[in-house]
């Protein structure tokens, strides 16, 4: 039975519990003439959850734990020979062993009848083939009755599952069916069982980070086991090979320098076009602009904010790129008579420059914010005493909100740094070290999609560099944040 | 006497010197200049967001007519077997030479001699290879056509609509320009009969993934991304609400509530290609689910779009005023019942504002999807969560990715369709907030 069917009968299970749960506590209610401390919904709730709530969580332990039992069990049966060999043969071995379980499960009934503890594992594999499940050539005879007794402890793990949580969940909801009685404070329970449901979605963000962090931890650590970290934060050279699974030739260098030079290049530029034009339009807005203005304005340029990234990508790709190209080429066929564009489609600029687009709306709305939260009384003091409305900004306004605008441009710094689809798409893929902004870099983000995308085995360092450059995205960008939220808490219990 | 009149005269000056110069008009001269900074920047900004509206525009609107020829095929017996044989057995008629049907209609159409080859190849190349499956289809839903002849629209090459649409120049020499002189002829000649004609786009909603642009299309990608959202829906929007009534109803102040704070608000900045890291270190390496499937997907823009509902859910409920919750405790109801009775129906509309803008960014994220896997080329529509299947934003990334012009014009419209999508999104938002909105 799947496990959505399961989870389905228990629902069910709850849901009947419910409603005789409610006609208990109802018909207890009428002749003893007193009332009882819940309502009868709260009553029928209790019910529901005794019969739910401990045999989900059984179902989810045993899916959790079965696997390894089973999966020890079967490693444990090993023949000696391969027990005595490497981890890494035995990885291979247990893989082969699952894959020919998981194929014996799509061989039709019949079929499968014959395949016992004494066929030829070459017999198996040409079944196999016939039903189009394809299998790694290193199997060997005795793996048969490895993937034979797999699949049977699975199917006896799975009915026993079955039963053991369909039985839970009837023997809970009786459980709580017996409990109902007029003194039974049902609803306290119900709702700290409520609380409970709360404080478990909450920590869900907690998890999640938590999640983040040791899923990249544990093929960083991995990586490092293999390329030491000297050579990929200090290297200079970007030049992975692809090599095949097993072969222990040399696989490249990893240097981490040209990929986080070009990062904070890009961002750089990025930045240095929206920050201004980001911060002008916030001042504008919030000082100089009529209501009706801002009500048009603001919510135009923050289109810009909704527009998704790959939108940007491909505008840089198609039209801001080849526009450059075709320009430069005019400029120097214009000054030195050779029409050859000194800018390339692909470059730092281009991207620099897209990305400053998407940014333009979260400086200005950052900005805004923070502007228009400085106290009306700094700015009606400082007109107050003659000052210009500009004066006022730069000597009073900016001045006073500098703590929240920095913390502004460092949560739109952590944006650019990890940014991906336009410089996917718009940054090129050389690993160039280089300080011409007219020429394509490459980015942290860059790396990581063309490592993961396409078929790929877990144990290279070709795939796992991308974790490592995950963690230190994460770390970077996590640094700049939290020392942003940091400035914008501290300077806004300075107003309040 | 005059000198006393002299030094009277001076001594008023001496009194009443010339007004200090205080700059006044380099003052005001740097206030207008400052406010015109002001308005260049907020024009640059517009300015951009006009030029990609209209980049984007501009070469994607063709997108949604395709160029048809009418054709005349004859459903010949030679071809396809007789009517008998196919009702036998079918699989002649899977495998016959249907594009042969097409050329040979076309052939006819434009008066060609079938023996010169070179004519031949040249009419065959302004008719789709696409063909095939749409004649299949005809001649599969209805066998007495075999053996009849009838006038069939079919799909031009993405050359000729290309050549159509003038996204070719024409004028440069002809070995320059996929579409030859030969073939601007019979074009001109189908024109004059009426028999070609751009006819709205229906494919390009329906088809999936295809490596010939005529016959790409975004079916796929938007089952694959209703699918995720459906699934972000289902577990963002409870799992997002239960966490900010916890934060904003029930949690004292200490330091794991702090905790939580600290990591909501930095999970709303983390990149989200990390995200996608997660996703496939946690789901796939470790859970096993499949790859390319909606629901890893689902899953993974799940926990980026928490943060933003989580935000917008407990401003909302900050913004319902405290008395109603004083009334109702006031009046006897559990603190349980004061919030999901009285409090969470109040910030409903603001709950719901916020889930749509967090779908609209879930439903524009690309980068995580590239990592589990969603870069897939799938023709078949996916029939469960669990089967491969791309996304919207995945799809244009792919097609950006292509070299023929014919893609760069499916890429734009499919941007059309997806900012359609987030403008729809939005729109109900702002109507929601306007609608339903409560200043207490």
């Amino acid at each position: 039975m799947s496990t959505f069917t399961i989870i389905l009968i228990v629902l069910a299970i709850g849901l009947v519990g419910a409603y005789l749960g409610y006609q208990r506590s109802r018909s207890q209610m009428a002749p003893e003439g007193m009332r009882p401390h819940s309502r009868p919904i709260y009553h029928a709730s209790f019910v529901a959850s005794w019969a739910i709530i401990p045999s989900l969580l059984l179902l989810a332990a045993w899916l959790v734990v079965s696997p390894i039992v089973i999966a020890a069990d079967v490693r444990g049966s090993f023949p000696e020979g391969v027990l005595a060999e490497s981890q890494l043969t035995e990885d291979l071995a247990y893989g082969i062993v699952e894959s020919l379980g998981t194929g014996l499960q799509v061989l039709p009934a019949d079929e499968r009848q014959t395949v016992t503890d004494t066929t030829p594992v070459k017999d198996l594999i040409d079944l196999l083939r016939q039903r189009g499940v394809p299998v790694a050539s290193a199997s060997t005879d005795w793996m048969v009755p490895m993937a034979l007794h797999l699949n049977a402890m699975q199917f006896w793990s799975r009915l026993a599952m079955t039963a053991v949580v369909i039985a839970l969940a009837l023997g809970g909801a009786y459980w709580g069916y017996r409990q109902i009685a007029v003194r039974l404070r049902a609803r306290n329970i119900v709702e700290s069982v409520v609380k409970g449901a709360l404080i478990a979605a909450s920590s869900i963000a907690v998890l999640t980070t938590v999640g983040i962090v040791f899923s990249m931890l544990f093929e960083t650590v991995d990586f490092f086991s293999r390329i030491s970290a000297a050579e990929f934060f200090f290297g200079t050279t970007w030049e992975p090979r692809f090599s095949n699974v097993g072969s222990t030739g040399n696989a490249g260098s990893f240097g981490f320098i040209p990929l986080l030079a070009g990062t904070l290049y890009i961002g750089f530029v990025a930045m240095l076009i929206a920050v201004p034009i980001g911060l002008f339009a916030a001042i504008y807005m919030a000082e100089y602009a009529s209501n009706r203005t801002r009500s048009f304005v603001k919510p135009l340029l923050e289109v810009l904010a909704g527009i998704p990234t790959i939108v940007y990508g491909f505008f840089a790709l198609v039209t801001v790129g080849p526009f450059l190209r075709d320009l430069s080429a005019q400029v120097s066929g214009l000054l030195t008579g050779d029409y050859a564009s000194f800018i390339q489609a692909q470059s730092v600029l281009t991207a620099g420059l897209v990305m400053a687009i998407m940014l333009i709306p979260f400086v200005s709305s950052l900005s805004d914010d923070i502007i228009t939260s400085v106290p009306g009384s700094l700015r009606d003091g400082s007109l107050g005493l003659g000052a210009t409305r500009s004066e006022t900004v730069k000597r009073v306004i900016l001045p006073a909100a500098l703590p929240g605008i920095v913390s502004a441009i460092l949560l739109t710094a952590s944006r650019a740094i990890g940014e991906t689809m336009i410089v996917v798409l718009a940054a090129g893929v050389a690993a160039n070290l280089t300080l011409n902004p007219l020429e394509p870099m490459t980015t942290i983000t860059v790396k990581i999609v063309a490592q993961l995308t396409g078929d790929l085995e877990f144990d290279t360092p070709q795939t796992l560099v991308a974790f490592a450059l995950g963690m230190t995205l994460f770390v970077i960008t996590l640094c700049l944040n939290i020392y942003a939220l940091y400035i914008v808490r501290k300077y806004k219990e300075q107003y309040e | 006497m005059s000198d006393a009149t002299a030094n009277g005269i001076a001594d008023t000056a001496a009194a009443r010197p010339p007004r200090r110069d205080i700059g006044i008009k380099k003052r005001y001269a740097a206030e207008r200049r400052f406010k015109i900074y002001g308005i260049i920047a907020i024009a640059i900004g517009l300015a951009f967001l006009v030029m990609l509206m209209t980049s984007i525009i501009s070469k994607g609107y063709t997108a949604f007519w395709q160029t048809e020829i009418k054709v005349p095929i004859t459903f010949s017996e030679q071809v396809l077997g007789t009517a008998e044989q196919a009702n036998q057995s079918q699989t002649k008629l899977l495998m016959a030479n249907y594009p042969q049907l097409a050329r040979d209609g076309l052939v006819q159409l434009l008066g060609i001699d079938p023996a010169n080859k070179q004519a031949v190849n040249a009419a065959n190349g302004l008719i789709s290879s696409g063909t095939r499956v749409a004649l299949r289809d005809i001649v599969m839903n209805d066998l007495s056509k075999i053996g009849t002849t009838e006038d069939v629209w079919l799909y031009a090459s993405s050359e000729l609509d290309s050549a159509l649409k003038g996204q070719y120049d024409l004028d440069v020499p002809e070995n320059r320009r996929p579409i030859s002189d030969l073939q601007l002829q019979y074009i001109e000649k189908l024109e004059a009969e009426g028999a070609i004609e751009q006819r709205f786009n229906w494919g390009f909603f329906t088809y999936g993934a295809s490596s010939r642009a005529e016959t790409a299309g975004l079916g796929v990608a938007i089952i694959g991304s209703l699918y995720m959202m459906m699934i972000v829906l289902v577990l963002a929007l409870p799992i997002g609400v239960a966490a900010s009534i916890y934060l904003e109803e029930f949690a004292p102040k200490n330091k794991f509530t702090d905790l939580i704070e600290v990591n909501i608000n930095n999970l709303a900045a983390v990149p989200s290609i990390v995200f996608g890291l997660l996703g496939l270190a946690v789901f796939i390496n470790w859970m096993g689910l499949p790859r390319s499937a909606p629901l890893i997907g689902g899953l993974v823009l799940t926990l980026m779009t928490l943060p933003t509902i989580i935000i917008a859910t407990r401003a909302a409920l900050r913004a319902v005023p405290p008395s109603i919750r004083w009334a109702a405790l006031g009046l006897g109801a559990s603190k349980n019942q004061t919030v999901f009775h009285h409090v969470l129906p109040l910030a409903a509309p603001g709950i719901l504002t916020g889930t749509i803008i967090g779908l609209a960014q879930a439903l524009g994220e690309t980068a995580p999807l590239l990592l589990i896997g969603m870069v897939a080329f799938v023709a078949d529509y996916p029939a469960t969560p669990m089967d491969p299947a791309t996304a919207l934003p995945v799809q244009i990334y792919m097609w950006a990715n292509e070299a023929e012009r014919a893609f760069v014009e499916r890429t734009s419209g499919a941007i059309i369709v997806l900012l359609g999508f987030l403008a729809i999104m939005n729109l109900t938002a702002i109507f929601l907030r306007r609608r339903f909105e409560r200043r207490w």
